[in-house]
């Protein structure tokens, strides 16, 4: 240990310090109780570290102490773990409170429903008179403040359904918690025989567990999500005079001058002040080559500079820029997904008008036949408390954690709701070309000799274009040559010195051959091509032929590259779609009926991919787009894409399976509650049983 | 049955030191990261 002493510490630089609030960092490639160890100890060598754990569930490292970031960093990779700095502010620090409330709420009602238990099984065993009376007040002392705390999600929720007018599976959940507790204490308070605090209770403590579930398989799938916000950069270089300040992007006002280094993404809207540039901009309309611009050009928000640092002007900040508009068009486009009505809301209109309407006639018909209210009420209750509200609050979402917990585990983070029941109805994919399908590829021709391809690859390297960093990926065995004086020609290539020829590698024009692609050309030797296409990405190819639905490409790339690439993937194409087209495009379809997946990753998708049915984005795109997304999927590969479809498919028809069984339950339950037969020993039966059932059919995607 | 008023409280009270464990461990962060407790176990230091 270092850092018993933080003074102690040779402080290189005051800004790299950072305060003991922590540092995090994304380390993805934890797995392993060896790895927690290794790096746990790893962590004991580096200056100024006091604290190091890592949390493996969610594959992060938390560093306390007065350490420099970079010395983390770099004693990671020395360890063999890829890591990336995470930045606090985005990734809202503050504990998952949602969790922690609702997890105390478990742990008051099980108390409350074991310690109720205990008595009820005394009264069911031939308690009497006083005994039982005291019993029944112990229960209602305890049950009555824990319905009240622990039962309060339901009763919001049913509240707020119910203020819109509308129906969820909350309200008559809520309906037969308040009556089984309020017909108790009234039957308490008269000394009468049946008290139903124990139902009351365990439907609560059940019904919360699932809910706890079902939320913490979600905040791991958004934490995650968060995770990927929180790894890019929200500041820019502002120039003012000789200086330059970095400031947060917020902070930019117009007529600013910022410099945009190489490789970074435009931060705001501008005018290009800089000669010329080269931009990438496929992240905003899907073109794989990147263009040229000159001096005065407009630059948008997004794009990405492969060329030398750029300096500009802001024209637009904030709301106004382009990006931004392009944000409030997934705004307007996203009204449909939030009309859409859960699997489980569904089965509540059903249910609880059905329930209620019974359990209002058992109290007509018994006042009818007998005249007493007393008893008429007691039945009408306990049809309310028998029919299991419990099994039918559990049957979707015991289904949907078990299958969101499966497909995070295949690097298929679900963030919405409703994700999976839209998926497992889509009829139809509809794909984004560039970035999200392809990836660029370059062939090296066989012929070219070793001290070529050194050459090629040390040019290659100096430059952030998306055609050398293909070269670079397809020459990674190969040593790159010591190439003197590289000079990056804007538009047209990269240039250099190698053993006193000049060595050139660039469009075929530019190097005086006589075809077009890029080449290379070193001294007066005749110019060599490469073969450029793009590749399907991982898992592509076979993804698409094991889909059982059709599906399309729709790209804003020129008509020939998407072409070609279709044709290797053997599914139709359409170019040269703009943005708003491509949400015309997909309204189309939907207007046909036809319910589309959409999977996207640039700026000119987050409109469609909001206003599809349902949406994927690859972790590799656009904040934008992956907040426009249902599901952001993290694996490199698309190989798992069937069985996505396939498990959303199979949750859908357990979910459909449980509301059966808990049917099937109620089809025994509700003649024994009409026939004024129920007793609290009963309704604790058939409640438990039903939901284990349901419980124990919703494993069951776990393993297909 | 005189016994009764003492066996409540204590199973009452009993029941409470558990739900009070169960807090501790809530506010103490025990589980925020249920894989690498599985995972912990196995190491030597």
């Amino acid at each position: 240990m270092t850092a018993a002493c933080p003074a102690c510490v040779a402080i290189p630089d005051m800004d790299e310090i950072v305060p003991s609030t922590g540092l995090q960092f994304s380390v993805p490639t934890i797995h392993c109780a060896a790895c927690i160890g290794k790096i746990e100890r790893g962590m004991r060598d580096v200056m100024g570290v006091s604290t190091a754990r890592v949390n493996l569930s969610l594959k992060r490292l938390t560093v306390t102490g007065l350490a420099n970031p970079e010395h983390i960093k770099a004693k990671l990779t020395d360890l063999g773990f890829e890591a990336h700095p995470l930045d606090i502010e985005a990734l809202n620090t503050a504990r998952d409170n949602v969790g922690r409330k609702l997890l105390m709420r478990v742990a008051v009602a099980g108390f409350a429903m074991m310690n109720v238990m205990l008595l009820s099984v005394a009264v069911w065993s031939g308690a009497t008179d006083a005994t039982r009376d005291l019993f029944h007040l112990i229960s209602a002392a305890i049950a009555l403040p824990v319905v009240a705390y622990s039962a309060q999600p339901f009763f919001q929720n049913a509240w707020a359904a119910l203020r819109v007018r509308r129906l969820n599976m909350d309200v008559p959940i809520s309906l037969a918690i308040l009556l089984a507790v309020g017909m108790s204490l009234f039957e308490t308070l008269k000394g009468g025989d049946h008290a139903y605090f124990d139902a009351g209770l365990s439907l609560t403590f059940f019904l919360l567990i699932g809910r706890y579930m079902d939320h913490r398989t979600r905040s791991a799938a958004h934490s995650a999500a968060k995770e990927l916000t929180a790894l890019e950069v929200y500041t820019a270089q502002r120039i003012k005079g000789n200086n330059t300040q970095t400031v947060a992007v917020s902070d930019l006002g117009v007529g600013d001058v910022i410099s945009v280094p190489t490789g970074a993404r435009v931060p705001v809207d501008g005018l290009l002040l800089s000669g010329h540039a080269v931009i990438d901009r496929s992240f905003l309309t899907g073109e794989s080559a990147a263009v040229d611009v000159r001096q005065n050009a407009q630059l948008q928000a997004g794009e990405v500079n492969v060329g030398a640092v750029l300096r500009l002007r802001t024209t637009a900040v904030g709301e106004d820029t382009s990006l931004r508009r392009m944000a409030q068009l997934v705004e307007t486009a996203e009204n449909s997904r939030n009309s859409y009505t859960a699997l489980a809301d569904k089965a509540a209109q059903i249910y609880a008008p059905a329930v209620h309407l019974l359990a209002f006639l058992a109290f007509i018909g018994w006042m009818i036949f007998t005249g007493d209210v007393r008893h008429a009420l007691s039945v009408a209750v306990s049809v309310l408390i028998i029919t299991c509200p419990c099994a039918l609050g559990l049957a979707v979402p015991a289904v949907s954690t078990a299958a969101i917990s499966r497909l995070f585990s295949m690097g298929y983070l679900v963030k919405h709701a409703t994700a999976l029941e839209r998926l497992a109805e889509t009829t139809r994919v509809v794909f984004d070309k560039t970035g999200t399908l392809s990836r660029p590829l370059i062939t090296i021709p066989e012929t070219m000799t070793a001290d070529a391809r050194a050459v090629v690859k040390a040019l290659a390297q100096s430059s952030n274009h998306p055609s050398s960093k293909a070269l670079e990926t397809a020459l990674s065995d190969t040593r790159a040559a010591s190439v003197r004086d590289i000079t990056e020609i804007a538009g047209q290539g990269m240039r250099g010195i190698w053993r006193g020829h000049t060595v050139r590698l660039g469009r075929g024009a530019w190097l005086g051959a006589d075809f077009d692609e890029l080449g290379v050309r070193i001294g007066a030797k005749t110019a060599e091509p490469f073969e450029t296409a793009e590749a399907a990405r991982k898992g592509a190819v076979e993804a698409l032929q094991q889909l059982t639905i059709p599906s399309e490409i729709i790209t804003g790339d020129a008509e020939k590259p998407a072409q070609a690439f279709a044709e290797l993937l053997g599914i139709p194409v359409t170019a040269n779609v703009r943005a708003d087209e491509k949400l015309g495009w997909l309204q189309d379809l939907s207007d046909r009926s036809d319910y589309v997946l959409m999977v996207g990753d640039g700026l000119n998708d987050t409109a469609a991919l909001a206003a599809a049915h349902a949406s994927m984005a690859p972790a590799t795109a656009l904040d934008a787009s992956r907040s426009a997304s249902d599901i952001v999927i993290l694996s490199d590969s698309f190989a798992d894409l069937p069985l996505v479809l396939k498990i959303s498919k199979l949750s859908r028809h357990l979910s459909k399976q449980n509301f059966g069984i808990a049917a099937l339950y109620n089809c025994i339950a509700i003649p024994i509650a009409l026939a004024g037969l129920a007793t609290p020993l009963a309704a604790a039966l058939a409640m438990s049983a039903s939901s284990i059932t349901v419980l124990l059919n919703s494993q069951r995607v776990r393993y297909a | 049955m005189n016994v009764l008023v003492v066996l409540i409280p204590v199973s009452l009270l009993l029941g409470l030191v558990g739900l009070v464990a169960f807090v501790w461990t809530v506010r103490n962060d025990q589980y925020d990261d249920d894989q690498g407790n599985a995972a912990r176990i196995l190491l030597d230091d």
